[in-house]
């Protein structure tokens, strides 16, 4: 039972995590890519960004929290999203929007939010310096431990307040974003634009709200992925380059251009990653005394060593453009 | 274009229609001014240093040659430049560095040939299992076989070469070099580059070029994260050094004279790729190449084959990267899988090619060679500011400063690249020394 309860917590919660994140991110990539056609590379950096606004709340008011029984950084998490979705505007405002108004390629545009990233980067770590800071600037990091009732299972199922915290905030922002898609105006003027940018203009939509309102909710969504990350382990200003592959390889297996197939995406991507660095040796062992003789089982069963972790996120990318560009949910072929 | 009414001259012969040779004086000033910046930088910071400087200047023109084919030449985005200098950098180091007799004279070459093997056997089968429905195997089916066939050999396969790369590094410490000529290095790293850029190529060319920018992002940091981990193979963490050079060494010839030396030959390869490409850009494949550039639909019209032409370009510059990463890393004397940085092995090339002029071979050495020097000599100035910055805020403010502050000052100069890249999008989209463009009447 002990190597059941292990498979639970290094695998179902561990991928569960990772792969909330990796959604939240995709989805975020996947509409900027259905409305203005391009991968944004500096997304992953809007995700610091929001954590950082997060970490500078909270070193500023670090009591906001314990009066409602919450960790201070949850009590920052609105207005960081405010700030990163006024961020994501302005950046658009400021770097995107001239580039597109001169009718240049997408790639163009993907170089443009290249230089975009290294800014952000450059400003974060010349605030935050380059070590690690944990968001609980004030308060303790609750875990929970939950003993199995069954018999031999001795260790406990591990989750930590974070975690719930995160499967939480993501359930509640995919139905907030589904209900947003599917109810309001403004956001079936997105999904036409998605569609047919022409005929969605020609109708009447104003495309420049829409462009405004997709970096509204991008950055917000930014915010909230990179707040929970940096709450689940800790702040680094070298976040951003460990979670770009995964983000992007996640929104193209959903299929571009498609927000129900980023969070499906997320989660292939999270729990490939988790599966593929799971010692399958531990689940195996049990059954050790069944197994033939010659069958000598070496004590390391993982498919990659963490440390090559990022080889699993390239090897879906590659895998799902060479049998089926489209995304698990045909997306857009661009 | 000629009136159509007017009579035809019958001893008229089409012309190229190449405006009339101007003086180059954008050129001549440009690289005037970068004359004298060298010499600045002798005057102030002395023969050796200038020289050095230089020599990695030339290795990362070379780089941006490279990149200038890809972005310039045919529009293709590579955002990891910086894996296939690391690759290069490689090779130079595993052909050069002296043969280890630890490993060799052990029985372990033999084991790892035996798993090597193994590898390629299981890669057989494998392959092999996928054409099982010629043999009217379901096509569902035989993908189940495929698959589960793929996992067992793999993880067979990976457990046997963790041991014995864990004996290796035991034993021997790690594989050691082949004892050759820095040069062979060169141009294996150049061809071992040219191929990863094959296959990257042949997966993601068909598609947007977004696609290539990601995949080649990821296979940068793959590249950097095997080698880094691989003590087998490149000590990891612990570097190689030193790599041999194919040139007289400082300890012969003295710091400048050996830099001098080794600067001779990095310019003679820059003068024979710059040779090369200026006689295949204005050949027709030159041609062909732009037409694709610029209106891929009609040159498909026209029965160009559009993506075997993107990937010989594509393969061209990686190997062209391969070649002057393999030139860089000698010349450091340095194998160290950490010290590959995005910044500078991708963002910084990426600068010099937009700056200087993408598709115009001069002005990317140009870019090169200026915005490293910019690059080099912002380091002082950026901790000289920062300290300004920090005795000002001590004294007006009272602000007690990080103690931190050399190496966010060495982050501000990350903001200035990006910055310098956007408003070159922005402001001057075909560089300082844009590609010169002739029509042909």
């Amino acid at each position: 039972m002990n190597e059941l309860v292990f498979f639970i917590n290094n695998v179902i919660i561990a991928g569960s995590v990772t792969g909330s994140i990796y959604a939240i991110g995709a989805i975020g990539v996947t509409l900027i890519f259905s409305i203005m056609r391009f991968a944004h590379f500096a997304h992953a950096d809007m995700m610091t960004f929001g954590a950082f606004m997060v970490l500078l709340l909270t070193t500023l008011f670090p009591a906001a929290g314990t009066s409602i029984g919450v960790p201070t950084a949850l009590v920052m998490l609105p207005l960081a999203m405010l700030l990163t979705a006024v961020l994501a505007v302005g950046i658009d405002k400021a770097f995107y929007k001239p580039l597109r108004a001169h009718g240049v390629k997408p790639i163009v545009l993907v170089i443009g939010s290249l230089g975009v990233t290294l800014m952000l980067q450059g400003l974060i770590r010349l605030f935050s310096g380059t070590g690690g800071q944990s968001l609980y600037v004030d308060d303790r990091k609750e875990i929970f431990r939950l003993a199995l009732p069954f018999e031999g299972a001795r260790a406990p199922i591990v989750i930590t307040e974070p975690q719930l915290y995160l499967f939480v905030i993501t359930l509640v922002a995919v139905v907030a974003l589904h209900v947003f898609l599917n109810r309001s105006r403004l956001g079936k003027a997105m999904r036409a634009m998605s569609d047919n940018p022409e005929l969605a203009q020609a109708s009447g939509i104003n495309t420049n709200t829409i462009v405004a309102v997709t970096w509204v909710i991008a950055g917000g969504l930014a915010a909230i992925a990179g707040t929970l990350l940096s709450l689940d382990v800790t702040f680094k200003p070298d976040l951003s380059f460990f979670l770009l592959l995964p983000i992007f390889a996640a929104a193209i297996v959903g299929g571009v251009g498609h927000p129900y197939g980023a969070i499906a995406g997320g989660f292939v991507v999270g729990f490939a990653e988790t599966l593929a660095v799971f010692n399958w040796n531990v689940l195996l062992r049990p059954f050790r005394d069944s197994l033939p003789t010659w069958l000598e089982l070496p004590s390391n069963l993982a498919f990659v060593g963490t440390e090559y972790k990022i080889v699993v996120p390239f090897f879906i990318l590659v895998a799902i453009l060479v049998w089926r560009p489209t995304g698990l949910f045909k997306g857009k072929v661009i | 274009m000629s009136n159509s009414t007017e009579p035809r001259d019958p001893t008229y012969t089409p012309r190229d229609a190449t405006p009339a040779r101007r003086f180059p004086v954008r050129e001549i000033v440009l690289f005037g001014a970068l004359l004298a910046a060298v010499l600045a930088v002798y005057a102030l910071m002395g023969a050796a240093y200038s020289t050095r400087m230089l020599v990695e200047a030339a290795c990362y023109a070379i780089l941006a040659l490279g990149l200038t084919i890809q972005w310039g030449y045919a529009g293709q985005f590579n955002a990891g430049v910086m894996g296939f200098v690391a690759l290069g950098g490689f090779c130079a180091m595993l052909f050069s560095v002296p043969v280890n007799d630890a490993f060799w004279g052990t029985e372990l070459p033999g084991e790892l040939g035996r798993v090597l093997l193994y590898g390629v056997a299981a890669t057989f089968l494998v392959v092999g299992a996928s054409r099982l429905d010629r043999l009217g195997v379901p096509g569902k089916l035989r993908t189940l076989i495929t698959v589960l066939l793929a996992l067992v050999l793999y993880l067979v396969v990976i457990s046997q070469l963790r041991e014995v790369t864990n004996q290796i590094q035991s034993q021997a410490g790690f594989v050691g070099g082949f004892g050759l000529p820095a040069w062979v290095g060169w141009i294996v790293g150049g061809a071992l580059a040219g191929g990863v850029g094959y296959l990257i190529g042949h997966v993601c060319l068909g598609l947007r070029s977004d696609y290539l920018a990601i995949a080649t992002l990821g296979i940068a940091e793959i590249i950097k994260a095997f080698l880094k981990n691989s003590d087998w193979l490149t000590r990891g963490t612990a570097t190689v050094s030193p790599l041999p050079w194919p040139t007289p060494g400082p300890a012969e010839l003295g710091f400048t004279l050996s830099r001098a030396v080794y600067l001779s030959i990095t310019a003679v390869v820059i003068a024979v790729i710059f040779f090369l490409l200026h006689r295949a850009y204005h050949a027709p494949w030159g041609r062909m190449i732009r037409a694709i550039r610029d209106n891929e639909v009609s040159a498909a019209a026209m029965g160009k084959d559009i993506n075997k032409r993107r990937l010989e370009i594509f393969v061209l510059g990686c190997i062209l990267m391969g070649l002057g990463g393999g030139m860089l890393g000698t010349f450091n004397s340095l194998f160290d899988p950490q010290g590959y940085l995005p910044l500078n092995h991708t963002f910084l090339v990426l600068v010099m090619v937009i700056l200087g002029g993408p598709g115009n071979n001069l002005g990317t050495i140009f870019g090169a060679v200026a915005v490293y020097i910019i690059w080099i000599m912002s380091e002082p100035l950026a901790l000289f500011l920062m300290q300004l910055a920090v005795s000002f805020g001590e004294g007006a403010f009272g602000w007690d400063a990080p103690n931190n502050m050399d190496s966010r000052a060495l982050q501000a100069r990350v903001l200035v690249i990006g910055m310098l890249i956007t408003l070159v999008l922005r402001f001057a989209p075909k560089g300082l020394l844009p590609e010169k463009i002739t029509h042909h009447g």
